[in-house]
């Protein structure tokens, strides 16, 4: 089937002799995500020609488990972005409406799986990258706990939110996807042994507690999202959920310390990319500096410049304790926030994005305006906690998603209940 | 305010680079933005910051690593198992 939706930056078919729960599958990989003598660009001219000498730990797990890999999908350049506009291989398009964004910065697997060329993908999620394109695109989306899948093989942009995950036509196949790179991989050491048992899963959300928090259907939620998600909220409760309103004041702090935290830690990893061990050659006889800023400027596109301006800024003398001190201050606050409402709600619930799928161009020009859509996703990979981003339904005739926030380690619940979901509409 | 001397400084940090004719952009954009990030210094510093995340160490064994000729292959000058860089004096 031909990509018309530039949803792969290359296409591959790759088949394991292996006999294992995902034989026979393919399944596409985030172009940030290493594979082993396929290249891996991040979509950056600064990674062109890199070919990994290894593969992640997901991508060994995926071929362990007879996964065929069907090639590496398009992305927002380093992941830094909403729409998969800022990758340097033009943008993935939204095949409900090829008019209108993917969504980002997993656009390609998002786009992928939507559009019928795999049944599942790999994306990765650092403040929405995952459940923004399943929203966008109406799939599913799954951003695990923070530990819960090695991210050894992930190239770096924020790592201390940042966690590869599962996107799939639907809950179950999103499940067995998470079931086989869930697990604990010594090479990581954020990571975790927690692996989830696939035969755990059944549709429940009878007699759960489910969150509403009202922040989440503030001021900037479009009001025809608002109600596609309050009448998936009213069908949980159809479904035996207690619904119960909640509060998180924090979250007012939420998306400046994201997008403090994130562009100092890109800051800092980016800074590896300088040509010498890999991508475009720099000029040898000039003095370093000159040689790097050479390659870099030519390397990296105007986002992530920005971001890497905004993160050294945020880190230098004068501006650190204003800046990167104070976000670590609120992150701690929203971390409180969602543990004291997820100890009496079992699940959390509300809209993925504010919005759905803007079209393409509509947003680039303004990058704090794009920023600010991510209002909704961030909270989470600030908490560490898991979501999921399940299809509930159209407004402007663009799918909308619900996304439900579950406590840490809690994926169980919120596969149940979106499989629950699922099945009733 | 921050001035566009403090982003050619700060571009020159980060070794990114920036032209004459992208700086008046990218001056009056990290301005809206670190205004946005202005709510944070609202909040106060006096409490505490517990540490959410542990590091796990391992045992400083030797394991095998990477075979030299594959880690090389990316880098345009390798010689004699090391890889050449720009001239740092």
């Amino acid at each position: 089937m031909p990509d018309i939706y530039n949803a792969f930056l290359s296409r591959i078919e790759i088949s394991s002799s292996v006999s294992g729960p995902l034989s026979g599958i393919r399944v596409a990989v985030k172009d940030n995500i290493s594979t082993k003598n396929i290249p891996t660009t991040c979509a950056s001219k600064i990674l062109l020609g890199y070919i990994p000498p290894y593969d992640a730990h997901a991508v060994e797990l995926l071929k362990a488990a007879g996964a065929t890999i069907a090639g590496k999908t398009n992305m927002d350049e380093f992941g830094m972005g909403t729409t998969t506009e800022n990758s340097a291989f033009c943008p993935a398009l939204n095949p409900r409406d090829v008019t209108r964004v993917a969504g980002g910065s997993s656009g390609g697997s998002a786009a992928a799986v939507a559009g019928g060329l795999v049944p599942m993908a790999l994306g990765s999620d650092t403040g929405g990258s995952i459940r923004c394109p399943a929203s966008y695109c109406g799939i599913v989306g799954l951003k695990p706990s923070y530990g819960r899948v090695s991210r050894y093989g992930l190239i770096a942009y924020a790592n201390s939110f940042e966690q590869i995950g599962p996107m799939a036509a639907n809950v179950a196949d999103t499940a067995k996807l998470f079931s086989v790179i869930a697990g604990h991989d010594s090479r990581d050491s954020t990571s975790v042994s927690k692996p989830y048992d696939l035969t755990g899963l059944y549709a429940g959300i009878k007699g759960k507690i489910v969150g509403v928090p009202k922040e989440y259907f503030g001021e900037g939620v479009d009001k025809h999202v608002a109600a596609a998600v309050t009448a998936a909220i009213d069908r949980l409760e159809d479904l035996g959920a207690a619904i119960r309103e909640v509060s998180l004041p924090s979250l007012q702090y939420a998306l400046a310390a994201y997008y403090v935290t994130c562009t100092c830690e890109a800051s800092s990893n980016l800074d590896r990319f300088d040509g010498v061990r890999y991508g475009p050659e720099p000029e040898m006889n000039l003095p370093w500096h000159d040689a790097y800023t050479s390659v870099r400027k030519m390397g990296f596109g105007p986002e992530v410049r920005r971001r890497i301006l905004l993160g050294t800024f945020s880190l230098s003398a004068g501006h650190y304790g204003k800046y990167y001190v104070k976000a670590q201050h609120a992150k701690q606050l929203i971390r409180r926030d969602f543990f004291r409402v997820l100890t009496d709600c079992d699940l959390l619930a509300g809209p993925t994005m504010p919005n759905v799928a803007p079209k393409l161009g509509e947003l680039i020009a303004d990058p704090l305006q794009m920023y600010q859509t991510d209002i909704l996703t961030v909270p989470v990979n600030i908490a560490g906690i898991p979501a999921i981003s399940v299809p509930c339904g159209t407004a402007h005739g663009m799918p909308v998603g619900l996304q439900l926030m579950g406590r840490m380690f809690g994926e169980d619940d919120l596969l149940n209940a979106a499989l629950a979901y699922e099945e009733a509409i | 305010m921050v001035s566009k001397n403090e982003v050619l400084h700060t571009a020159k940090l980060a070794d990114i680079g920036i032209d004459t004719s992208e700086l008046g952009n990218f001056t009056e954009q990290l301005n809206a933005i670190l205004e946005y990030f202005d709510i944070l210094d609202t909040l106060s510093a006096d409490d505490v910051l517990e540490r959410p995340l542990v590091n796990v160490f391992r045992e400083d064994n030797v394991s095998t690593s990477l075979p030299q000729e594959d880690v090389l292959r990316n880098s345009h000058n390798p010689e004699d198992g090391y890889i050449r860089a720009p001239r740092v004096i």
